[in-house]
């Protein structure tokens, strides 16, 4: 029993940790003031001036679209990549895990100008696909870094005994190899998406032609100082994303109960 | 679970559609692509401007200077006007990276200060269009501070250990040191520079944090005595801190300008000139002016501000006050001594 | 499951988008321009090794490795209680935990800044109940605080997905065989989520030697780190070759202390260097 509130407790202290900040974000976007250094009272006038921003919209949707289309092809790239690599000798292994090390080492600077110069020797236009193509570059070896571990943990034999079994080599790999694999999964496309909507430096080298993500939009006003309507909207973007997660879980816990009452 | 996956998958595959779809239409306008600090236009005034003119704008937003040339020069994008700093405007016409502006296509040039023509980085005004100004100098809070500030020594003044502020920017910082010391803010004496050294390494200890934008929150605050800043940060901090003051040192500071200009790699040299104009149209220019809040250098678009910022002496200092100031210059290979230095003084 | 040629797309992408690159990066470090035109040089290697720059790739490999270990520390008991049979709604509680990420750095960042300095929140609730402030900002606590923050969810989260899955009789017999909880931990968990730590201390470790956001505003720029001085030599210096060189010396230190560590894990769990 004391263990358990322990457990909870423990659990708490991290959430009130990491959303601290997030707090203070949510209350300063109702301050009648650009500056973070006093209180002016409270407004909604940044939530105003936010839904007239076309910059910052426009920012928001390519922010999103990116990281989703990012991550998800960087999920099936570095999955498949996983596998692969696993089934690898010893030394190619090590030596293709060190490459994958690369973006996750490399300064931002660094693999946003390397890539810069790679896209413009390809001849590409700078703009929404050669950014797309940064993130997934650097969003897929965090997911085989996910994914890794877990094919490490899999017994080998689970894929000859459903072999044994019976089961074509597809059959086994969707219904063995993929449900002991799969949170290694989901957790590779987490990180992913979350690298992907917060990328400033990389994508700003690899953007161009009015394509930009928020993190562009927020770290060039760095000389001017943060807009509060960027407060206002991550706020409004956190509500909205914690109601859509408080609302599938509701849903999920509903379906689970009818199944277990059924 | 599956059933949110399969969902989700459909709608990234609609919106994709639709995204590379608005990629490829609408090719009849003309577009012009624009290139300026984040936050640093009154965005009422693209929408005008298209409206008027019937060009489509796309406007991009870089951090800092350096991340505009690195993009400019690697030539992935062609930007139509770009919005550099004095010595950035320097190297790129060093660089053949901007073309002439045929300045009888700006009209409006004439209300364009004439203090603020002819200046070092483009002596015959062949080049750019100014668009903002400022100076780099001291604010303090009165009530923190009981000597009196018209020197940069103020800063090295151990009575306010942990309580100063300095510019976490090289050219800033090592220049006001040499401006305390003397000497001129472009100098590529090596001596020179190494005293400036030794006197930032001197006041390290003293030195609360080396900061960026986030200066303006902090002295509003009062979290520290006094600060290196921009005028216009310091003409926002005054209005929400009616304890701070701002003051240029009798040594002489920077003087620095945004200012317009048309990259090299341009196809719209005459859609640009438009656009550069419409901005120094004075409604225009005033509208910008008073949203950003910074000086402008558009004599007409002045005399529609507001009065107490017409006075202000922060905003818009006497002609005496920027007798010592300097515009900076681009320093090219010396460069690499600033940057030895200033590591130097922060790996201390 | 032996087949390899999955791995294929993602090589070909790896050559094209991570390799070339690289020799890019590798072909500035040693080269230098001069009126001759482009010559092989060792020259930006040679500048290294003054104690300045020495100096700052020490300073952010330990800073790095305090985090790491912090993260670590942290970390771990939050994924072992995720992962046990105490806690319901998991899934909900993982994505709780990355939601905060979600929100722009430098907007966090800005944010601790407000509670750390000095008339900033926690100081205020402080004076409030009569105890003395803290200096809780511009130093290299607040640094490690914005790494292992901007961190903990790439430590918790793979570790946390490995031992989702440990074969909980496996736990059972060994505690049918008398084995007390501590026990059960070292010898059974900890060595079966080895997997997971070695990718999460990779996941950290790696990009906070090369952060440099962090120390500038947590840090109030008092130290240049070496993610700094790599961005300062392709920014404001234009010193590509430099800029590159610091970074291939970077990425063998690094990827050499990655196998150094990985001689520990002896069965080969974590796809290191050896």
């Amino acid at each position: 029993m004391v263990t358990r509130l322990m457990k909870k407790f423990y659990i708490l202290i991290i959430f009130a940790f990491l959303y601290a900040p997030i707090f203070v974000l949510i209350v300063f976007s109702f301050n009648n003031s650009k500056s973070r250094g006093n209180w002016n009272g409270f407004t909604l006038k940044w939530y105003m001036e936010l839904l007239r921003d076309r910059q910052i919209l426009s920012a928001l949707y390519y922010t999103v679209i990116i990281a989703i289309i990012s991550s998800l092809i960087a999920t099936i790239i570095g999955t498949m990549a996983a596998i692969g690599i696993h089934n690898m000798s010893k030394w190619k292994q090590s030596l293709i895990m060190n490459i994958t090390y690369l973006p996750v080492l490399n300064p931002d600077i660094v693999t946003g100008i390397s890539l810069m110069i790679l896209f413009i020797f390809m001849k590409m236009q700078l703009g929404f696909f050669s950014m797309l193509l940064a993130h997934i570059t650097f969003n897929i070896p965090y997911v085989i870094l996910s994914v890794m571990p877990k094919l490490k943990q899999l017994n080998k034999h689970l894929y000859e005994a459903a072999l044994d079994l019976g089961a074509t080599p597809w059959y086994a790999f969707k219904r063995v190899i993929i449900p002991e694999i799969m949170p290694g999964i989901i957790t590779g496309a987490l990180l992913a998406f979350t690298l992907s909507l917060d990328d400033f430096v990389i994508s700003f080298f690899t953007t161009g032609s009015g394509v930009s993500n928020l993190s562009i939009t927020i770290y060039s006003m760095a000389r001017r100082g943060i807009n509060p309507e960027i407060n206002a909207l991550s706020s409004l973007m956190f509500i909205s994303v914690l109601s859509l997660l408080i609302i599938i879980n509701k849903r999920m816990s509903k379906d689970n109960s009818v199944k277990e009452n059924a | 679970m599956k059933k949110i996956f399969k969902l989700l998958g459909f709608v990234v595959l609609i919106v994709s559609t639709a995204v590379i779809f608005t990629g490829c239409a609408g090719e009849k306008q003309i577009t012009l692509k624009v290139y300026n600090w984040g936050d640093y236009i009154d965005e009422s005034v693209i929408d005008s401007f298209e409206k008027e003119y019937n060009i489509k704008v796309i406007y991009d937003t870089f951090a800092t200077n350096e991340d505009m040339y690195v993009k400019l020069k690697a030539g992935g994008d062609s930007y139509d006007v770009a919005f550099p700093s004095d010595y950035m405007i320097q190297r790129m016409i060093k660089e053949d990276m901007i073309q002439k502006i045929d300045m009888n296509n700006i009209p409006n040039y004439r209300y364009i200060d004439d203090r603020f023509k002819n200046l070092a980085y483009d002596p015959n005004n062949e080049y750019s269009v100014p668009y903002m100004w400022g100076t780099v100098g001291i604010i303090y809070n009165k009530t923190m501070v009981d000597d009196v500030v018209d020197s940069w020594d103020i800063l090295w003044n151990e009575k306010y250990a942990k309580k100063i502020l300095m510019m976490n920017s090289q050219r800033d910082s090592i220049g006001i040191t040499l401006k305390k010391l003397g000497y001129s803010l472009n100098t590529k004496n090596i001596n020179e520079l190494e005293e400036a050294k030794n006197e930032l390494i001197k006041q390290k200890p003293l030195v609360l944090a080396y900061v960026g934008d986030e200066v303006k929150d902090k002295m509003v605050a009062g979290e520290a005595a006094m600060a290196v800043v921009y005028s216009g940060d310091a003409v926002f901090m005054k209005r929400e801190n009616p304890d701070l003051e701002y003051v240029i040192p009798k040594e002489g500071s920077n003087l620095w300008f945004d200012a317009m200009v048309i990259p090299k790699a341009s196809q719209h040299k005459k859609e640009a000139e438009l656009f550069i104009n419409y901005m120094c149209d004075p409604e225009i220019a005033f509208k910008n002016a008073d949203y950003i809040g910074y000086s402008t250098p558009h004599t007409e678009a002045k005399k529609m501000l507001d009065p107490d910022l017409i006075n202000d002496k922060t905003a818009y200092p006497e002609d005496e006050d920027l007798d010592h100031c300097q515009v900076f210059e681009d320093l090219a290979d010396s460069l690499k001594d600033y940057d030895r230095i200033w590591t130097e003084v922060k790996a201390n | 499951m032996k087949q390899r040629w999955i791995a294929y797309p993602y090589i070909v992408w790896m050559v094209i988008f991570i390799l070339v690159p690289l020799l890019l990066v590798v072909f500035y470090s040693v080269t230098t321009v001069t009126d001759e035109g482009i010559q092989f040089s060792l020259e930006h290697f040679k500048r290294f090794l003054e104690p300045v720059y020495l100096i700052v790739l020490l300073r952010s490999i330990y800073l790095a490795f305090i985090s790491t270990v912090i993260c670590l520390v942290l970390g771990y008991p939050m994924a072992m209680i995720l992962a046990s049979k105490d806690i319901s709604k998991k899934q909900f509680i993982v994505l709780l935990f990355i939601l905060p990420m979600w929100m722009n750095f430098l907007l966090r960042t800005y944010a601790w800044m407000t509670l750390l300095e000095n008339s900033g929140l926690i100081n205020t609730f402080l004076s409030f109940i009569g105890l003395p402030n803290l200096n809780l900002l511009y130093n290299h606590q607040a640094v490690v605080l914005g790494m292992v923050y901007n961190f903990l969810p790439f430590m918790v989260l793979p570790i946390y997905s490995v031992l989702s899955k440990i074969d909980k009789s496996i736990i059972e017999a060994a505690q049918d065989l008398g084995a007390n909880n501590f026990i059960v931990f070292r010898r059974i968990i900890f060595p079966l989520s080895l997997p997971g730590v070695m990718s999460g201390i990779t996941m950290v470790f790696m990009p906070s030697v090369t952060t440099f956001v962090i120390s500038r505003l947590l840090g109030g720029g008092q130290y240049t780190l070496i993610g700094n001085l790599i961005e300062q030599q392709f920014l404001y210096v234009g010193d590509w070759n430099f800029g590159s060189a610091l970074s291939v010396i970077l990425i063998i230190i690094i990827l050499l202390s990655m196998g150094v560590m990985s001689k520990y894990d002896k069965e080969h769990e974590g796809g290191g260097l050896w």
